[in-house]
């Protein structure tokens, strides 16, 4: 006869109760969880996109991701001319507003040159950039649909792809242009820092710079050794993709990481002095009852079985509804929420070790229990 | 010369039972003796502190004597071999307990509430509650078996409590108040069905009451008085 269940069974209403409580708190844990995969996804799926296995960047910088990296137009073909690089291809990264149906879009603009390397990867609706001039694939996050048409700069482009869960590390849903089109509009979009440029003659070859040039190894080619000869070029820097990827993570998400960690950390510490302390009460309310069962004969397992296996209920439970919850309104965030099955299993295996620890102070105060008190006095 | 020759189901030797010590010393029991035999049903009278409680918290295991020897159905309790897991068996086999106000599990229903001591002896589900239905059916409230115990009228909530204190067919029965909670006909009617069953089951009850209308339906009277113990009848 299981006591846990009969008692859940008779109080059902208060358990559920209890529960959706829980589920809340656990709805947040959750969407914190999400949210911080998504953010890591989203600025990893970044870097990753252009499937590069080096990056060139400015001397002395870790890359556009982590700072401004400015390099020469013509050093793609420099780089192409490396040994064991397959291509190469000059890439421009740029966060810019514009005015999109009444409201202002912010958005993260991609240039890179057509038929090279670092534009989109998967168009699910549509197609690539196939003209020279004014046109861009967007995210779907943006809001746009095939056909729209939006003003960068001085010039409309019109949306003729969408791609899917493209975004920066601060959640802004990315646009591909050419890289024409994406040069021209950083002059547009600063012409004061450009003309400062322009008087300090630093502009490249062609008057136009580029923030990395990305390059694709032949198979068997080992990446550090091509990083190495980059290096040797006073003027740039490489990484390789493992690298810019870690930098990613370490300067640009790894704030955002602590902080959401810390406040997991904290919101796993209130869920598991809820559950103590919701355990607590339910046994004190039930003290006569332990009390009665103890002078009857049954042994201590049966009554801290009774409590733990109560405290685990509602944690399950109150797991599982949170899971629901989340995976119910994920998509209204304004921030993508990504939610791995290891997420929902790590933090079942937390919840059930809180269970139990938290349980301990209602088993306690059971054990404590003196039979004598279902006499009375 | 019959009370002789029945046999000694309680028997309690020179006990005494204090609480703290010096000048904070309470002594709750003083060198009190008792028999009680298979069969009979006896009444602990006495004023409020006067050690009624204590004596059934003895009996019932549930404290040890500062002095003196405890023998339950033959066997010498509270001794250095006793353990606490011990006397929690010993409780559940020959000790059932019936309380003033039925005690019984709110989450459980009748049948249940009686299945839960034998399935705790270690009967199986099946044999607990064919043996729950019986008990329900001999005291009369096998109709209401389902039920729980909230929706129980006062008479129907203690049947069910003797039912689960006969459950495990124990040698002793302690009721505290047992009708104290009933009107004079149901506490009459209780109390009937309790001498009877004592005679069934070779038993003995013993009881903590106040309640006057019942003194007659008792074998002895003992009469609790400063820890001292007085045969009335």
């Amino acid at each position: 006869m299981n006591l846990a269940f009969r008692d859940v069974r008779h109080n059902l209403f208060r358990f559920i109760l209890t529960c959706l409580g829980l589920g809340l708190l656990m709805t947040v844990v959750l969407a914190m969880m999400g949210i911080y995969n998504g953010l890591v996804s989203d600025a990893l799926n970044i870097v990753k996109a252009p499937q590069a296995d080096i990056w060139v960047v400015e001397a002395d910088t870790q890359g556009p991701f982590a700072e401004a990296s400015k390099v020469p137009n013509d050093t793609r073909d420099a780089v192409a001319r490396l040994h064991g690089v397959a291509q190469a291809g000059s890439i421009t990264y740029q966060t810019i507003e514009a005015p999109f149906k009444a409201a202002t879009l912010r958005l993260y603009a991609i240039g890179y040159e057509r038929g090279r390397i670092g534009g989109p990867q998967t168009i699910v609706t549509g197609r690539g950039l196939e003209a020279s001039h004014f046109e861009l694939v967007a995210d779907a996050k943006a809001g746009m649909v095939l056909g729209d048409t939006i003003v960068l700069g001085r010039n409309r482009f019109t949306v003729v792809g969408l791609v899917r869960d493209t975004m920066n590390s601060g959640g802004d849903p990315a646009i591909f242009l050419t890289l024409a089109d994406a040069q021209v509009l950083q002059t547009q979009l600063a012409p004061p820092a450009a003309r400062v440029q322009a008087a300090r003659g630093a502009t490249a070859t062609g008057g136009a710079t580029v923030a990395a040039v990305i390059a694709r190894l032949d198979p068997n080619v080992d990446a550090q050794s091509v990083v190495q000869t980059v290096r040797q070029w006073k003027h740039l820097s490489a990484l390789t993709q493992a690298e810019q990827e870690d930098i990613l993570i370490k300067s640009v998400v790894d704030k955002a990481r602590k902080q959401i960690g810390l406040f997991l950390g904290i919101l796993l510490t209130v869920s598991a002095v809820v559950i103590a302390l919701i355990i607590y009460t339910m046994t004190m309310e039930k003290l006569k009852q332990i009390a009665t069962l103890k002078l009857i004969g049954a042994p201590d397992r049966t009554i801290i079985g009774l409590i733990v296996q109560q405290s685990l209920a509602l944690g399950v439970v109150g797991l599982s509804l949170g899971l629901v919850l989340i995976l119910t309104v994920k998509d209204y965030f304004p921030r993508r929420v990504l939610l791995e099955p290891v997420n929902a299993l790590a933090l079942t295996g937390i919840i059930l070790v809180v269970c139990v620890l938290a349980s301990g102070l209602g088993v306690r105060a059971a054990l404590k229990v003196d039979p004598a008190t279902a006499l009375g006095g | 010369m019959l009370e002789e020759s029945r046999r000694v189901i309680v028997d309690i030797k020179g006990v005494a039972k204090h609480y703290g010590e010096g000048e904070a010393r309470v002594d709750a029991l003083r060198n009190l003796d008792l028999r009680v035999h298979a069969g009979e049903v006896v009444a602990l009278l006495g004023p409020s502190g006067s050690g009624k409680t204590t004596l059934l918290n003895i009996i019932g295991c549930i404290i040890d004597p500062s002095e003196g020897q405890v023998s339950l159905d033959g066997e010498l309790v509270f001794d250095k071999h006793w353990l606490r897991g011990d006397l929690r068996r010993l409780r559940l086999d020959k000790i059932g307990f019936i309380f003033q106000a039925h005690n019984l599990l709110p989450f459980l229903n009748a049948t249940d509430n009686v299945a839960l001591v034998l399935q705790l002896a270690g009967k199986s589900r099946a044999q607990a509650q064919s043996r729950a239905q019986e008990l329900l059916d001999y005291l009369e409230v096998g109709h209401r078996a389902r039920a729980m115990p909230a929706l129980l009228s006062g008479g129907e909530a203690q049947r069910v409590a003797i039912a689960r204190a006969l459950a495990n067919s124990p040698r002793i029965i302690l009721a505290d108040e047992p009708t104290a909670a009933l009107d004079s006909k149901r506490a009459g009617i209780v109390m009937d069905l309790m001498r009877k069953l004592a005679a069934e089951q070779d038993a003995c009850i013993i009881a903590v009451t106040h309640d006057e209308k019942i003194l007659d339906r008792f074998d002895r009277l003992f009469h609790l008085r400063d820890g001292r113990l007085e045969d009335d009848k």
